[in-house]
């Protein structure tokens, strides 16, 4: 039997109103300008594993159709950032919608074979103005974790139909996909949910009446809306596939919605969860006993649904399909191999410095203590879970940046340290010394070379509580 | 501390500052050239007679060659010393040690900046190669954190803080006016200041310095030479210069209202010089007004105002030109924008000129006429919590 031991989302504050961008009706979630697919799947990735939970992780791997890097791993960036073991294994499933289908059944064999994996997937679907895409896309993340034991879910069993059609394509590096006439796919893709729907239940020894929760996704959502129909589930198990308030966010999708789903469910109730992209992947789960009730440290779905209202041209530029003009500064340079190397456990894992003499924290971590001055007394102190406090700011209108103004605080912790940061997902107005922030992983800018410089800023508590 | 001051050993004997401001029309090499000659002419000099010189510059050019070259220099020594803002102040004191040493009779301090090629707003410094995680703040936004600290810690309101500021850079503007090498050369009304374009927090355009082109030099010898060169030398009373650890944007004790770099140099220049209370003994101080609420926490960093009280000063107007200590009197960095190198030495040049009775009349201290005969300079570079200070105290009578 292979379990699914925690499950959790990350969806970006921001939200497309689609009436205002003239492309429908509903919002899509937009990934702030200094996120991409890699910075929203740690943090669905730290809410899964909670505190301290990557310790029993055999590898990680990460699925998403819009890469930060190609020829380079990402998963690597996770691994750091999530503070891993040097020997726990990190790979990309990426490419297509279809990746993560097939990590997910990767890892549910290794899971039978005894070995756990974190399993992230993490988009942002961008459109032309006016397409498709752009309408239906969405940016977010989420993460399983899958291995023996625990009570989440357990998969019961899995059908597949895989077919070659050219229904979307995308030449690697562009920054948006191509798609044949809607109608084409629409007509190709039901047979293969069909088939897919029928081995599975079939391998589950189901019939669809037995379905107590139907997830059906993918990028052609005329297609998914006509194989949720055609699966004939009972009325009350047909679940919201989000198309209107977050849109389809790609390869996170299908594990964002089986999260909301184990969120929801009841122990023993039954998902299905069919997958079209490029043929159709059936996975027929059961809820486990922790099933109802969020795990890991995550924010249910559905809580994270409401955001914050973003202006169509911002989405635009911070895509880069809209260019605005640059302040009289120059271009940041690249972070440096080396250093960024040498600095990974800070860079990546906000790992800073404890003095064994005296206790203070240091960020960036130190070899000579600031309060005793003690020389090479010092341990890794992890601080990312850590939350603090603006002791003051600033709202820096000349700096660069894709969205100025930059807000920069600086910031100390509680239990001690202080950390001098810019602020994410923050109103300039409203910015008030004693804030209360917690620390959340983001790519600060990318290079004219093409460099992403990851690194943590300070994102104001929701609420000003905690 | 432990300094031994060179009080009274060594003097200033020749002075020169070029006009500061968008000098498209001249290089760097132009600048040196004018403002070494300035003050060769000054001190009634030939080139031949320095023995040494001290070249600052923060990034206009690197090593000694960068002044040798266009100076046509005859195999004479020139370093080259850049400390953040206080470049230029920097290369004096190392001028006057090396005087003071007995190495040299005679040196030139000298330094130069041309910032207006690079096309940016703003300062830009090329950091070496890094990992990418240092906070991209630039130099208006790192002081003003300063201020809602400032505000915050004394129960300033933001209302009372903004007038605060706006009189600083008022009173700045309106010596700068006054002064015929600043770059801003006009009065600019309160309400103007106030209503200027945000650039970083609470500050506006008219909260920051400008960026300039400048250069400045000084001719230094014995002190028991310098009634050769000139009637009126200005004896060096005192030089210190710290660099702080560098804690204040990682310790959470620290709380913006204060350059502890500033206490400490201060403190060691007042002893140096026997100096017991600023206020009442210096005649005019320049001091580093990169930006207003700088120069609001130095009056009390340097001991011209009591803790949590320099905003109530500077509303009285005690640090005017007519005030108990004018700060700033021919406009400060406000007027003349900080081309780094040169800074330091366009401040000596101040005092050079109100110390030894030389300022215009309109511009010319009450105080230097009721018989105060010292003056201060003050210098700082890097950030809140993490910079460096430098602090010259110079007088136009040798001590009794």
């Amino acid at each position: 039997v292979t379990t699914i031991r925690a499950a959790a989302a990350y969806l970006p504050r921001h939200r497309l109103d689609r009436a205002a961008a003239g492309i429908g009706r509903g919002t899509r979630s937009v990934a702030s300008y200094d996120e991409d697919a890699t910075s929203m799947g740690v943090e669905a990735a730290r809410a899964v594993l909670g505190a301290g939970g990557g310790d029993a992780v055999d590898a990680v791997v990460f699925c998403t159709t819009a890469p930060p890097y190609a020829d380079k791993t990402n998963a690597t960036a996770l691994h750091q950032a999530l503070n891993l073991d040097r020997s726990t294994a990190a790979y990309d499933a990426v490419g297509s919608v279809r990746s993560v289908v097939g990590a997910l059944r990767s890892a549910a064999d290794a899971a039978a074979a005894g070995r756990t994996t974190l399993l992230v997937a993490g988009d942002v679907r961008t459109g032309l103005p006016g397409s498709g895409d752009e309408r239906d896309g969405g940016d977010g993340a989420a993460a399983l974790v899958l291995g023996p034991g625990g009570d989440l879910a357990e998969l019961v069993a899995t059908g597949s139909a895989s077919a070659e059609l050219l229904d979307r394509w995308r030449i690697p590096g562009e920054p948006t996909s191509k798609v044949w006439e809607e109608r084409f796919g629409e007509t190709e893709y039901g047979p293969l949910a069909d088939a897919a729907l029928a081995d599975g239940l079939k391998a589950a020894g189901l019939s669809v009446g037995d379905v107590d929760h139907l997830v059906v996704t993918g990028l052609h959502t005329r297609a998914v809306g006509a194989a949720r129909k055609a699966a004939g589930a009972r009325a009350d198990a047909v679940v919201d596939d989000l198309l209107s308030s977050v849109g389809v966010t790609g390869a996170a999708h299908p594990l964002l919605l089986l999260t909301d789903v184990l969120e929801r469910a009841t122990p023993g109730q039954v998902v299905v969860l069919l997958v079209l992209a490029d043929g159709a992947d059936c996975l027929v789960l059961r809820a486990g006993s922790a099933a109802g009730a969020t795990t890991g440290s995550a924010r249910a779905v559905q809580d994270q649904l409401p955001g914050r209202t973003v202006a169509h041209t911002d989405v635009l530029v911070w895509r880069g399909l809209l260019r605005r003009e640059p302040p009289r500064r120059p271009d940041p340079d690249r972070p440096a191999a080396p250093p960024s190397s040498r600095n990974a456990a800070w860079k990546f894992g906000l790992v800073g410095s404890r003095c064994t003499e005296c206790g203070t924290r240091h960020l960036p971590p130190e070899r000579v203590c600031l309060s005793c001055r003690a020389i090479d007394r010092m341990e890794p102190e992890p601080l990312a879970g850590v939350r603090g406090t603006i002791a003051t700011f600033a709202i820096d209108h000349l700096a660069f940046s894709v969205a100025p103004p930059v807000v920069a605080a600086v910031v100390d912790f509680d239990g001690g340290g202080r950390i001098q940061c810019e602020l994410a997902d923050v109103d300039p107005e409203r910015v008030a010394i004693g804030d209360r922030v917690e620390m959340t992983f983001r790519r600060m800018y990318t290079t004219a070379d093409g460099v992403h410089n990851y690194f943590w800023k300070a994102r104001p508590i929701e609420g000003g509580a905690g | 501390m432990g300094s031994n001051g060179i009080r009274d050993r060594v003097a200033i004997v020749g002075m020169g500052c070029t006009h500061f401001g968008e000098r498209w029309e001249l290089s760097t090499d132009d600048l040196l050239v004018d403002a070494a000659t300035m003050a060769m002419d000054s001190a009634g000099l030939p080139q031949e007679a320095i023995d040494a010189y001290w070249l600052g510059t923060m990034g206009s050019g690197h090593a000694g060659i960068t002044l040798s070259r266009p100076l046509k220099l005859d195999y004479k020594p020139v370093t080259r010393v850049e400390n953040f803002c206080a470049t230029g102040s920097e290369s004096f004191r190392n001028a006057c040690y090396a005087v003071a040493s007995g190495a040299y009779d005679v040196v030139m301090a000298i330094g130069v900046e041309k910032l207006k090629d690079s096309g940016y707003s703003g300062l830009v410094v090329d950091p070496p190669a890094h990992d990418g995680t240092a906070a991209a703040l630039t130099a208006p936004s790192m002081f003003s954190l300063l201020a809602p600290a400032y505000a915050q810690r004394y129960g300033v309101s933001e209302e009372e803080m903004a007038d605060v500021l706006a009189r600083i850079a008022w009173k700045n503007h309106a010596n700068g006016a006054r002064n015929p090498r600043a770059q801003f050369r006009k009065e600019v009304p309160i309400e103007t200041i106030k209503g200027s374009p945000r650039i970083s927090g609470q500050l506006g355009v008219f909260d920051c310095s400008g960026v300039s082109d400048g250069a400045a030099a000084a001719v230094i010898v014995r002190a028991e030479d310098a009634h050769r060169y000139t009637d009126r030398p200005l004896y060096v009373k005192a030089l210190s210069f710290v660099a702080g650890p560098g804690t204040g944007p990682m310790d959470d004790r620290y709380d913006y209202t204060t350059f502890e770099e500033v206490v400490r140099s201060s403190q060691d220049a007042y002893e140096q010089a026997g100096i017991t209370d600023p206020r009442a003994e210096l005649a005019l101080a320049e001091v580093h007004d990169c930006f207003t609420p700088t120069e609001l926490v130095l009056m009390e960093d340097l001991g011209f105002s009591p803790r949590g009280q320099g905003w109530r000063d500077v509303l009285a107007g005690a640090f005017d030109r007519d005030g108990d200590l004018p700060v700033n009197p021919d406009g400060g960095l406000k007027s003349f924008g900080h081309p780094i190198g040169a800074s330091g030495l366009r401040m000596l040049f101040e005092c050079w000129l109100q110390l030894r009775g030389e300022a215009p009349e309109d511009r010319s201290l009450a105080s230097v006429q009721a018989g105060r005969t010292l003056g201060l300079t003050h210098n700082l570079g890097g950030q809140p919590g993490a910079c460096v200070s430098f602090v010259s105290i110079v007088g136009s009578e040798p001590s009794a």
